[in-house]
């Protein structure tokens, strides 16, 4: 059971005596009575109960939903009836969904203004990309947008900020370093690691499972380290999607491009690499550029470690290379000339999961492929690397007979199912045009519908 | 003067705040039971053992009901008596509620819900429009066919015939507030519903029959909706019966809010529609004769199919002159959630229909898709198929200007130019019209009241039977009822809409409300106004049209007085300040068994160019710009009409580009969370997005000369789906014939379609 500390707007509170998988949405709607907050789909996809999150690293806009209890713990949060000032001066975002008749119905509001007011305090310019994770179905966003551009020229109101509360023993296990975090595991093997809690939070609200004994993993500093060292590039398994975006768009930016599509905001700044690895989903976005980089995988189980291949710790579709009590520590890669190039293709841009995820490195020697290696997500049961592609283009010259070998081959890797995001036949056809588009991409004119202007 | 300023939403400052209530945050007693759902595995099937010992043994369950406990039938259906609130014996779609969990907290109940082992005796189900036309399973016993002239005779002389056929995928309204309700049980039988509906009467009406008491005892309020989009008008049936129902055997308030998953799987979406077409036409491309058959998936139950699948036929002609036209619809029963009303009511399906087939002849021709629509738009007094005439026809006008304002023609040539510029990625454009009628097709429907108290102080309490949910409505009636008395809007008091206090609603729908409760209001407001303008006139030997309600105050003679006080006065001389208004459209009569009348009350109109990119390698594409040019009438808040057609235009080209709703062939719902159904997010707005209104007064005798603006505009995305087609037809010499929604997947393929 929790006893766990945070401000909430403004004000210190103790969560006493829940159970660790508790959501901040529920305890907020019916313990406090805070119902400014939104269920819209309890599984953070619309952002109807965003709320705003400040640590040590600043502040982040976070799914209550998909939220546990403990995962605020040691944080101020603000919820939408935290946003205008004690005095009820209105922050400058509420100013302006007001001026720009910015909301209709309503119930999507808190969740924008929240997800607004953290992006304004971070300074975010971008708004598509700070909204990617709000959806309303009323107003087309246009409005919504306006009142975004309005607000930016106003200051960060000052009464957001906060002091962050002490935080003692969260009373559940929320180790703070990986030896920590490896006793735990290996005295609990079958309990369950939650990182962001974007996935087992919907274990936890979509499918009713305990997920007890339940351990934390987001206090471990060691595991929230990116280490860019001279030859390798070291990801520890608690760093967030957000954090990484930064770091790879120095390195790869392909794979910097591919994170600003995971999930929303909200969902970045919660969710973790390690997570995204070790759920193992066949659509995960984060192993196909990681396998196209030749990643190792670095597993835990108590003292023992072991390093792998990252495409080898996918089985099979529900099966990982994992034993009970093992996790995920890092990911790491060579550092290497930036060859990478992802490509995601979804029915919608923002914030949906992939039909295909394609990666591709494809290092040349004098016009001819030197090396190659090719990962995709989506085209069967786990993220897997496409061999027989990659040997029809070793060796040959990087052309269009190479591209049509190449996807030839792949008809040979994958076996893609028909299911509702895409049937098998589109899955194949954007596959094998992703190769036509690395060509293109390496002959300067690979173009994209984002680039066009109107 | 309130009415035509661009005021902001009546709730927008309690929105941004967080302190607007929705059914769901509502405080109620202590004690309160939360209800979940327990949904059919099958899709169709006898039951045949229902084993809810585990549910009834879990933690915090209070009570399970199925249909066998009820005391009496209680059905959720707007009107046929075929949807049982539990299913009785037989299921009929996958998600059907069988049993209803009561327990002491909403994740107890939902949890609790999953434990049953119910059996089924499976039988064949019909998922599909071709299952169901094989299977001959219709609703009224057979196809709906209307026409006028001879279509066939017009076709085989006709110099070109064009044909083809489209699939329309549905659409979920995702309303971002899933479906709620709650019920509070009152003395003596009575019951207090509080319910997320577009329907309050309707809720009453089941709420007492199940409950089997007269309707006065049943009292049902809503102040607003999170989303309604027609999404509420006959699907909060359902939940809030279930609530009066264990309201009543437990004694206890009971309430219920859906799951978003549980929400897609029970509840009907817009109907999907397949479409077949034989145009025949001239070297111009006017449309001499057609043939139109609407295939339509109504689910398992009729709802509101009837008149959904009636407005398509009525929105055949669109803009359009169609002097010899046959259309047949055929109304099919599937074992799927049973369709129902969604923003357009069937006229969007009707009018993408022959937007297809104008898109298609201008192809067949080698024209441009605008000249096509000018050669065959109405003119002004030409009758519809259905034989109203068709007045105030502004869309040759509306067109002429948008043409200009978009720069249609310039940037349909640097389209052309980029085409043949860029092999990869191509650009599309279209400029589509939209017409559409505006009543409930179902006459008696077309009324509507008002109830208005001044009271002492000058303060205005204003009600109808308007329900508000998020369209503004409230904010719009309320400027007029401050218009009426010359006041300004902090004066008006807008409460929730209340079976109590406006009785015999109709459903707030059909674009209707603001024309329906506008009017009863302003009755309302004039009966007061009249008799303090009389009494303050009597006071002042003065003659009582002279008095005038502006700014605040009351002048009457030589006399000025505040608001308030002349409130006072009128009271001190034992004047009612309390009254019922009403109003029921005029001028429309319809016979829908001949297809023939004059349903409509009025046209609104508008016209959008879309302009897309597609990518040819994926079929990926965005939408970088729309101009929209839209008629209101003369628009009773500008503002918030703005925001119904942006929202409108963005909610439709979901409809018609990433929103696909995929059924298993087990009948299961496999788009049931946003994470797999995907409504257009933030980027997915056009680039650039102009809207300006056309702003000509309305020529029927509406409130403020204004037209209804709910619904229209979402038909201004059409433009979105033919300038896909528009870019895709860049490919290849055949036509994309490109269905909707026109995922990236569909994209493609019309692509290779178009390359032959």
């Amino acid at each position: 059971m929790t006893d766990i500390t945070f401000t909430l707007n403004g004000a210190p509170v103790r969560v006493a005596g829940q159970p660790p998988t508790r959501t901040l949405l529920d305890w907020l709607r019916e313990d406090r009575k805070l119902t400014g907050t939104k269920e819209g789909c309890n599984e953070g996809d619309c952002g109807a109960c965003t709320v705003w999150v400040r640590d040590r690293a600043g502040v982040r806009a976070l799914n209550a939903c998909i939220l546990f209890l403990p995962q605020v713990h040691g944080t101020a949060v603000r919820t939408v009836e935290g946003m205008a000032a004690p005095d009820g001066t209105l922050h400058p975002v509420q100013r302006a969904m007001i001026d720009h008749h910015a909301s209709q119905c309503g119930f999507c509001t808190p969740g924008f203004v929240v997800a607004m007011a953290a992006a304004h305090a971070r300074g975010e310019a971008d708004h598509d990309t700070a909204l990617a994770g709000n959806l309303c179905r009323c107003t087309g966003y246009a409005p919504i947008v306006r009142a975004a551009e309005a607000a930016a020229r106003e200051p960060v109101p000052a009464w957001l900020d906060d002091p962050l509360p002490e935080a003692g023993d969260p009373g559940v296990a929320m180790p703070e370093t990986a030896d920590a975090l490896a006793a735990w595991f290996a005295a609990h093997p079958h309990g369950t690691l939650v990182g962001g809690g974007t996935d087992a939070g919907l274990w936890v609200t979509k499918q009713f499972r305990s997920l007890a004994p339940v351990a934390f993993t987001g206090r471990c500093a060691d595991l929230r380290r990116i280490e860019v060292g001279a030859d390798r590039v070291r990801i520890g398994a608690a760093v967030t999607l957000a954090e990484l975006e930064p770091a790879m768009a120095a390195l790869h930016p392909a794979f910097a491009a591919l994170i600003r599509r995971f999930g929303g905001p909200q969902v970045r700044a919660a969710a973790t690499i390690g997570g995204n690895i070790a759920n193992a989903s066949p659509i995960g976005d984060s192993p196909p550029p990681l396998i196209a980089l030749d990643a190792t995988l670095h597993l835990r189980r108590g003292d023992a470690r072991r390093s792998i291949p990252l495409e080898s710790f996918f089985l099979a579709y529900g099966r990982q290379d994992r034993a009970p009590g093992e996790f995920v520590e890092a990911v790491s890669f060579p550092r290497q000339p930036d060859r990478l190039r992802v490509w995601k293709v979804s029915k919608r841009f923002d914030d949906d999961i992939s039909a295909v995820c394609g990666a591709f490195r494809i290092a040349l020697d004098g016009g001819r492929v030197a090396a190659a290696r090719i990962a995709f997500g989506g085209m069967a049961g786990i993220p897997a690397r496409a061999r027989a592609a990659e040997a029809a283009l070793t060796g040959r010259v990087w052309d269009e007979t190479a591209v049509a070998a190449a996807q030839a081959a792949l008809a040979k890797d994958f076996r893609p199912i028909d299911d509702h995001r895409a049937s098998a036949a589109y899955r194949m056809a954007v596959a094998q045009a992703m190769l036509t588009r690395c060509l293109m991409a390496d002959r300067g004119s690979a173009p994209s519908v984002l680039e066009v202007s109107p | 003067m309130s009415l035509g300023t661009a005021l902001p939403h009546d709730s927008a400052t309690l929105h941004v705040t967080g302190q607007a209530r929705y059914t769901d945050d509502i405080p109620l007693p202590a004690g309160t039971l939360h209800l979940c759902f327990g949904l059919s595995a099958v899709a169709h099937g006898v039951i045949t053992e229902m084993d809810l010992s585990a549910v009834r043994a879990a933690p915090g369950v209070v009570d399970v009901i199925t249909a066998a406990d009820l005391a009496r039938p209680a059905d959720t259906s707007p009107g046929w008596h075929d949807e049982p609130l539990l299913a009785d014996g037989t299921v009929h779609h996958v998600g059907q509620p069988v049993f209803l969990v009561v327990a002491d907290s909403h994740r107890a109940a939902q949890r609790a819900a999953r434990l049953a082992r119910v059996t089924y005796d499976e039988r064949p189900a019909i998922l599909t429009l071709d299952q169901a036309l094989a299977a001959g399973s219709h609703f009224e016993g057979g196809p709906i066919v209307w026409s006028r002239g001879d279509a066939a005779a017009a076709i085989a002389s006709a110099p070109r015939v064009v044909e083809g056929a489209m699939e329309i995928g549905g659409q979920e309204h995702f309303y971002l507030e899933g479906q709620a309700a709650a019920a509070i049980p009152d003395e003596a039988g009575g019951m207090h519903v509080i319910a997320s509906t577009q329907h309050p009467s309707e809720i009453q009406e089941k709420v007492a029959e199940a409950l089997g008491v007269p309707m006065h005892s049943v009292r049902v309020e809503c102040r607003r909706m999170g989303g309604g989009f027609g999404g509420k008008e006959s699907q909060g049936n359902g939940p809030a019966v279930a609530c009066a129902v264990a309201a009543q055997r437990t004694g206890r308030p009971c309430r219920i809010r859906y799951d978003r998953d549980d929400d897609f799987v029970i509840t009907g979406k817009r109907h999907d529609f397949r479409i077949r077409y034989r145009a025949g036409v001239d070297a111009a491309g006017r449309i001499l004769g057609l043939q139109m058959v609407h295939h339509v998936r109504c689910g398992w139950s009729r709802d509101l199919s009837t008149p959904v699948a009636d407005r398509a036929m009525l929105h055949t002609d669109n803009a359009y002159f169609l002097p010899n036209v046959r259309i047949e619809s055929h109304r099919l029963r599937t074992n799927t959630q049973s369709n129902t009303a969604f923003r357009g009511f069937g006229g969007p399906q009707g009018v993408l229909a022959i937007e297809r087939v104008v898109d298609h002849i201008a192809h067949a021709l080698g024209r441009d898709p605008l000249a096509v629509r000018r050669a065959n738009l109405y003119a002004e007094g030409q009758t519809t198929h259905y034989g109203q005439p068709v007045t105030q026809f502004a869309l040759p006008r509306m067109i002429d200007r948008l043409e200009r304002t978009a720069d249609y023609a310039g940037r349909r040539a640097a389209a052309a130019a980029w085409n043949a510029a860029n092999p990869v990625l191509k650009r599309g454009l279209a400029l589509t019209p939209v017409k559409f009628g505006i009543s409930f097709t179902l006459t008696h429907m077309n009324q509507a009241g008002a109830l208005v108290h001044v009271y002492r102080d000058g303060s205005i309490h204003l009600n109808h039977g308007g329900t508000e949910m998020g369209q503004g409505l409230f904010q719009k009636v309320a400027q007029v009822a401050a218009a009426e008395f010359g006041v300004g809007l902090g004066a008006v008091r807008i409460t929730a809409t209340d079976t109590a206090k406006v009785p015999n609603t109709a459903p707030t729908a059909a674009s209707s409300g603001s024309d329906l409760n506008g009017m009863a209001v302003q009755a309302a407001c004039a009966a007061i106004r009249g008799r303090m303008a009389e009494h303050l006139a009597a006071l002042h030997q003065a003659d009582p049209a002279s008095v005038v309600f502006a700014e605040g105050r009351v002048r009457v003679g030589a006399a000025d007085m505040p608001f308030a006080e002349a409130a006072e006065r009128c009271w001190r001389g034992r004047v009612g300040l309390s009254a019922a208004g009403h109003y029921k459209t005029p001028d429309i009569s319809w016979d829908r068994a001949a297809g023939r009348g004059r349903p409509f009350f009025y046209f609104a109109h508008g016209a959008a160019v879309a302009e897309v990119v597609i990518d040819t390698l994926t079929g990926e594409y965005r939408i970088l710009r729309a101009d929209i040019l839209h008629d209101c009438g003369a628009s009773l808040n500008p503002a918030i009409d703005i925001g119904q057609i942006e929202g409108g235009f963005v909610q439709g080209a979901g409809w018609l580009t990433t929103e696909e709703l995929v059924w298993d062939d087990r009948g299961r719902l496999r788009t049931h969370a946003p994470a797999t159904y995907k409504i257009p997010a933030c980027s997915d707005r056009p680039r650039v997005f102009n809207v300006t209104l056309w702003d000509e007064p309305n020529a029927a005798a509406t409130i403020g000369r204004s037209k209804a603006v709910g619904e229209p505009p979402l038909m201004l995305a059409n433009a979105v789906l033919l300038a896909l087609s528009d870019a895709v037809a860049a490919c290849g010499a055949a036509y994309p014939a490109l269905d909707a929604p026109a995922t990236p997947e569909r994209v493609l393929a019309a692509l290779r379609r178009a390359a032959g």
